[in-house]
């Protein structure tokens, strides 16, 4: 005791208490760490700072304050006394809206489409909400009924009264929705099927999935579309030549289908070796130990890919134009040089409502992804 | 009992296999026939000829920007083809630059401590791929550029350029007879820097001394050709762009619907590649960024020597499909009318001559060629990043 008493190194009086951290929690303490840290940190979020006070206010100003909400024609959306510098001209979309969702489907007979987007949403909610009960007869639903009801609703059977429509007049929301659902409905089973077969022992089933895969994915989705719009009409006896929305489906399934494949390869060889020696172990044929045991678990680690190729396939969706085909963004470009709503803000306002339905449709499905993601991760940590 | 695979079903699996893959080949192979004789037999109807008979005759249609000499009164199909191929190589060659620089930006934006950079980036990450391509093709040449002055109000360009919605015209340097020189002064000054930096660090890896190569680099790269630049008598002349009644005459013309297909390819590309660029710096395990800090090393050098190599490795893969994604990507000029390959070959050439089947072919075996090699290249290097790595 009396000799650490004594060693002149060691304090023998408590230090002084010193001062609290400045700001070290809290909004100040946040700022600091997060936007104040350096001068450089400094320099950075006062540029950022400026940015945003220059480009927000004047974003708000054009879409939402000095825009035009109503009208008849051109007129409202031209500069005016009462409103010298004009912004969105909203009056647009609102006269051409129904254009934009149904295209030249006849009026009498839109309740049709309604009744499809129902029953389309549906079903992605039915697979989409994965505690939902009973998704194997989601995916029934899915893949097997909701094409036939579509077909029946959307190409009407006369022989149960449903007048019948000619693809030709069908456009707009529509026909991007169709050509999505085609492409997804189409593409995963093929999709599966491909990879499977990429994967297979087989020489002969494996060099024609190599190739189909390899061959699809090197080259541009408008070159496909051109490709199933040309030549497809040559390769089968005249009589037979499907109609030109149907050319486009085939063009852009067999594209998904490609990048499908490779996306569930990557599911299946994250598969654990073990997984296929139990199902072997346990005698089970090679298409059960697929369909029960391997696919289904490589199927849910690869679900946040499988969205986001279903996302890469709605945005291609709008390359339908290449081969005449009216979709969404055709509709916008056909409205947008309609000359009695020639304004200088007409073609902005209709990209900018393009964007916005775009913008939500693949945000949210990426929004799903990544909550599919989190969950797998969590479920993956435990 | 068990049951035992016996070597017999074994052979009769065996046979089951042959049996399945003899029948997809009939199958596939009873299609393709079917394909040919039908579209031999409508090609016959249509009265069209098949065959590349056609690449020699005279095309007799425009093309906007050539990079080659064409006319459209002499020059063949064939012509017309090498052009479009020049086209669609120019934009995505520019747009990979571009698209490169402003990715790795906003990707490295997107890790930044500063919370308004971070947030900023991944709005536009987020806004920009979730909007189609071709949308955004289309507003920037629709709604920006062909909302631009017309050649009256022509915005006048600091340097005599001048801007308005014909397209950017600059002043076209034309190179006088001492600069070659300066070329072969700057090919020399890499070639110098180059083998000094291997001299360098075969210095620094026996003797551990690091050699300042900056200055030296500066002065063979830049004040060389600058030097020889000055000592030919400055051969350099630029022909300015001259406002004319009804056209810009002389200087560089860069036409709207280029400007447009490469703003649009470089901001929808540079998204993904920002994504890429994150992915990879964040697979760098944190322990190798503390264990470089634990050495002593500053950030600077724990950046460039730890970070950087290894996150290089996990981005050049899917940097390479983003590159030919944007390749694919060009193809879209079609909307806009850019003469890219598919405008020109699959659009024109194929409405003049009728020859979808050739005509198709051709330009999807082009698209093909163009991934397989870039693929070729990027496995190369990806192969070099890993064994250097090791």
């Amino acid at each position: 005791m009396t000799a650490t008493a004594n060693t002149a190194y060691l304090r023998t009086t408590p230090a002084e208490r010193l001062p609290p951290p400045a700001a070290h929690g809290g909004l100040v303490g946040w700022l600091r760490a997060n936007l104040f840290s350096s001068l450089g940190n400094t320099v950075l979020t006062l540029i950022c700072v400026g940015f945003i006070a220059w480009a927000v206010p004047q974003l708000l100003r054009f879409f939402v304050f000095d825009a035009v909400w109503s009208g008849a024609d051109r007129d409202a959306c031209l500069a005016s006394p009462a409103n010298p510098e004009p912004g969105a001209c909203w009056a647009f979309v609102r006269v051409w809206f129904s254009y934009f969702v149904y295209g030249f489907y006849p009026y009498g007979l839109r309740w049709r489409v309604d009744l499809f987007f129902v029953a389309l949403a549906f079903g992605i909610a039915w697979l989409a909400w994965l505690s939902a009960p009973r998704r194997d007869i989601g995916a029934v639903y899915f893949f097997i009924v909701l094409p036939i009801l579509s077909y029946v609703l959307l190409s009407g059977v006369p022989l149960i009264g449903l007048a019948s429509v000619p693809t030709s007049l069908w456009g707009g929301i529509l026909v991007t929705i169709v050509v999505a659902t085609v492409g997804i409905v189409v593409s995963l089973p093929l999709g599966i099927f491909l990879a499977l077969g990429r994967r297979s022992k087989i020489p002969v089933v494996k060099l024609f999935a190599v190739t189909f895969i390899e061959f699809v994915r090197g080259v541009p989705l408008i070159t496909v579309l051109f490709m199933a719009s040309v030549m497809l009409p040559l390769f089968v006896p005249e009589r037979f030549a499907p109609e030109k929305l149907v050319r486009a489906l085939i063009g852009v399934a067999l594209f998904a289908s490609a990048y499908m494949a490779e996306v569930v390869r990557g599911g299946l060889a994250a598969v654990p070796r073990g997984q296929y020696e139990a199902a072997q172990a346990l005698g089970l044929p090679h298409w059960r130990m697929m369909a029960l045991i391997i696919l289904p678990q490589a199927l849910r680690v690869t679900l946040p890919n499988i969205v986001n190729t279903f996302i890469a396939l709605f945005k291609d969706t709008s390359l339908v134009f290449a081969v005449g085909i009216f979709d969404f963004l055709r509709t916008i470009e056909a409205a947008r040089v309609d000359p009695r709503w020639a304004t200088p803000v007409t073609s902005v306002t209709g990209y900018a409502f393009a964007a916005l339905f775009y913008f939500i449709c693949c945000y949210g499905m990426s929004s799903y992804a990544r909550g599919v993601e989190s969950r797998l991760a969590r479920a993956h940590r435990r | 009992m068990p049951k035992i695979v016996s070597y017999s079903s074994r052979n009769s699996r065996r046979a089951g296999y042959i049996a399945l893959q003899a029948g997809l080949v009939v199958i596939v192979g009873g299609l393709a026939y079917a394909a040919v004789v039908n579209a031999a037999q409508n090609l016959a109807q249509a009265h069209i000829a098949s065959g590349f008979g056609f690449w020699n005759n005279t095309a007799g249609f425009d093309i906007s920007q050539t990079l080659i000499a064409y006319s459209s009164s002499t020059s063949t199909f064939g012509r017309a083809f090498w052009v479009g191929l020049l086209n669609t190589l120019l934009v995505a060659g520019i747009g990979i630059v571009l698209a490169t620089v402003l990715g790795f930006v906003i990707g490295i934006a997107r890790l930044s401590r500063n919370w308004l950079v971070a947030r900023l980036a991944g709005s536009y990450v987020e806004l920009i791929r979730n909007v189609p391509l071709l949308l955004q093709l289309l507003f920037w040449y629709n709604a920006v550029l062909k909302s631009l002055p017309e050649l009256r109000g022509s915005v006048a360009l600091p340097g005599g350029g001048f801007l308005n919605n014909r397209g950017l015209f600059l002043p076209r340097p034309e190179f006088g007879a001492g600069f070659g020189y300066v070329v072969i002064a700057l090919l020399f000054g890499l070639a110098a820097t180059i083998a000094l930096r291997l001299w360098a660090r075969r210095r620094q890896d026996r003797t551990s001394e690091p050699v300042r190569m900056l200055w030296f680099g500066f002065g063979l790269i830049v004040i060389l050709p600058l030097a020889v630049f000055a000592l030919t008598g400055a051969p350099l002349r630029f022909s300015f762009p001259d406002m004319g009644r009804f056209n810009v005459m002389g200087g560089v013309e860069i036409l709207p619907e280029f400007a447009a297909l490469v703003v649009a390819l470089t901001v929808y590309t540079a998204a993904f590649i920002a994504e890429v660029v994150r992915a990879g710096v964040l697979a760098v395990a944190h322990g190798q960024t503390e264990a470089a800090q634990a050495l002593g090393l500053r950030s600077h050098t724990t950046l460039r020597l730890v970070v950087v190599p290894q996150a290089m490795r996990v981005i050049v893969p899917p940097l390479t499909s983003q590159y030919l994604n944007l390749i694919k990507n060009s193809s879209l000029a079609v909307a806009i009318g850019y003469p890219d390959l598919v405008q020109v070959f699959a659009g024109s050439v194929l409405n003049i001559t009728g020859q979808a089947v050739e005509v198709i072919a051709v330009t999807m075996a082009v698209y093909l060629t163009i991934s397989l090699v870039i693929s070729l290249f990027m496995n190369l290097y990806g192969y070099a990043l890993n064994v250097a790595g090791r």
